[in-house]
Parts: C-alpha cells; sequence; structure tokens
C-alpha cells in the first residue's frame, strides 16, 4: 500500500511542481514582500492556469502524503518523496528549456542516491 | 534582428550577451551594478531557501506528531485537519508552498531543488531526536550523500542562468 500511495504522491508532485516553476516564470521575479504587494502578486497568481492547476496537483499530493505517513515513518516517508527530484529535473531541462550544467545534474544524482540509502 | 531572434530560441544566452556588450564597451549595466545585482539575487535567494527549508521540516514533524495510527475512511483525511498539531504543521505547510513559488519566481527549478534538499536531512534528525525515529549507518551514509549535492549546486551554481525577462503583469513590482 505505502508503495501505491507513494508512486501517486511521485506523479503528483512532479507535475505539479513543474507547472508551479512554469506558472511564476511566467510571473516574473517577485521583488516588493509588503503585504499590498503581495496581495497584488496572488490575485494575478489566482488567474494563472499553470498555478491554479499546480495547486490542485499539490492537494492531490498532500493527501497521498497523509495516507503514507499513516503507514510508515516520516524518515521513510519524506526522502523517498525526493525521487521527484530526477523527474523534476528532467523536465526542468526538457519542459521549461533550463540549463542544466553539470554541477546540477550532479548535485540531484548525489541527492537521488542519498535518498535511496536513506529510504531503503 | 537576427541576434534577438537567437536571443528568443535561447533565452539563456541573453546573460552572455548582456557581459559580451559590457566587455566590449558597448551601452549596458555597469560591473558594479552587476556586482549588486549578484549579490542582491544571492543574498534573497538564500533568505527565501531557509524559509522554505525551516518551514518545510517543522510542517512535516508537526503534520507526523498530530496523526492518529489510522485513517480508516476518506472524512477521517478531512477531520484529522483540524487537530491543533495538524493545523499547525498545515499552515506552516502553507508557508512552505507560499516561499516556495516565490523563490522559483526567480531561480531555476534544477536550482531550487537540490537546494532545498538539506530539509530531508533535517526532517530525518528531527525524527531521530525528537520521535526517537532510527538512523541506521546506511541512512547516515545517504544523508552525507545529500549535504555533498547540496553544497554542490549551492556554492558552484547560480540560482538564475536561464530566464528570460517577462513583460507579464505583475513582473518585477
Amino acid at each position: 500500500m505505502r508503495w501505491v500511495l507513494l508512486a501517486i504522491m511521485v506523479g503528483a508532485t512532479t507535475v505539479g511542481e513543474v507547472l508551479q516553476a512554469m506558472g511564476m516564470r511566467r510571473h516574473g521575479e517577485i521583488r516588493d514582500f509588503r503585504p499590498g504587494a503581495l496581495g497584488r502578486a496572488f490575485s494575478l497568481l489566482a488567474r494563472n492556469w499553470c498555478v491554479v492547476a499546480s495547486v490542485v496537483a499539490m492537494a492531490v499530493s498532500f493527501f497521498a502524503y497523509l495516507g503514507l505517513l499513516t503507514v510508515s515513518e516520516l524518515s521513510f516517508a519524506v526522502p523517498a518523496s525526493a525521487a521527484t527530484c530526477v523527474f523534476e529535473t528532467v523536465l526542468a531541462k526538457y519542459v521549461l528549456h533550463e540549463r542544466v550544467n553539470w554541477v546540477r545534474w550532479a548535485g540531484a544524482s548525489l541527492v537521488v542516491c542519498g535518498v535511496a540509502l536513506v529510504s531503503l | 534582428m537576427a541576434a534577438r531572434a537567437h536571443e528568443a530560441a535561447n533565452p539563456g544566452d541573453r546573460r552572455l550577451s548582456v557581459a559580451a556588450a559590457h566587455s566590449t564597451g558597448a551601452a549596458g549595466p555597469s560591473r558594479d551594478s552587476m556586482h549588486r545585482e549578484v549579490a542582491r539575487l544571492r543574498w534573497k535567494t538564500w533568505t527565501c531557501a531557509a524559509v522554505v527549508i525551516l518551514s518545510n521540516v517543522f510542517g512535516n514533524f508537526f503534520l507526523k506528531w498530530g496523526m492518529p495510527a489510522s485513517l480508516p475512511t476518506p472524512l477521517d483525511y478531512i477531520t484529522v485537519l483540524f487537530r491543533p498539531v495538524v493545523a499547525l504543521g498545515v499552515v506552516l505547510l502553507i508557508l512552505w508552498l507560499a516561499s516556495r513559488m516565490a523563490l522559483l519566481s526567480w531561480a531555476d527549478l534544477s536550482y531550487v531543488l537540490p537546494v532545498t534538499a538539506v530539509g530531508y536531512v533535517l526532517v530525518a534528525v528531527a525524527g531521530r531526536v525528537l520521535l526517537h525515529e532510527q538512523i541506521t549507518a546506511r541512512r547516515w551514509t545517504g544523508i552525507g550523500l545529500i549535504m555533498l549535492g547540496v553544497a554542490l549546486v549551492g556554492g558552484g551554481s547560480a540560482p538564475q542562468t536561464a530566464r528570460p525577462k517577462t513583460d507579464s503583469p505583475g513582473a518585477d513590482r
């Protein structure tokens, strides 16, 4: 059961976070952190379909995570979810067209290897 | 015109074209202002990353702490959110989501992922110290590898390598 919940969580998180990055890139850099400016940014983001879809995907991920927490340890549930790191790095390169240099590939690979050791 | 078309196809080249314009003495940002911009972005990135990491760690911790042994019906998934400790965890995870969205508005996803992975280490340590979960030698090795990945990307990579200037509403306000 925990592997099913983990698969749902990883799939939903990957889709959600890539959409979130896409939506925030469309919005542009947030420079003003005063409450009024943040409120205006929030109202713009609420009409950004990428951000809205990402929140839906994150909600699916969150409830899968709640289920996962009931059937496994915290120190399994959280690190195992880092499998998303490798999928998201690939999508960052091919969907978001980021320049993923060797340092970032190496960093993501080390994180995934570390997560595998922590989880197994 | 050709340069502009090339830049549109390869948005990451913008930074290179700015640097080239600077080195040839063409009109462009001064060296001081570029250094200030890099320093501003780095400081802002690390501050926001710290908020992302800490809200994630403590949000997850409170969620686990307040979670019952089982959630037998779908309704239980909703009612459990009204437990005070779980609610605190949810509030912290909302802060995590908001700060992560802010971070992604200027930093690349492929940078944010490894750098915020330090949260996984802190969660494992919090599980060990506060919930008395076991951390075996294998897990400590994994934690070491994660830290190495974080240090590599955090120390050896700029947060933003390919970011086209956006003209969308709300940008740069």
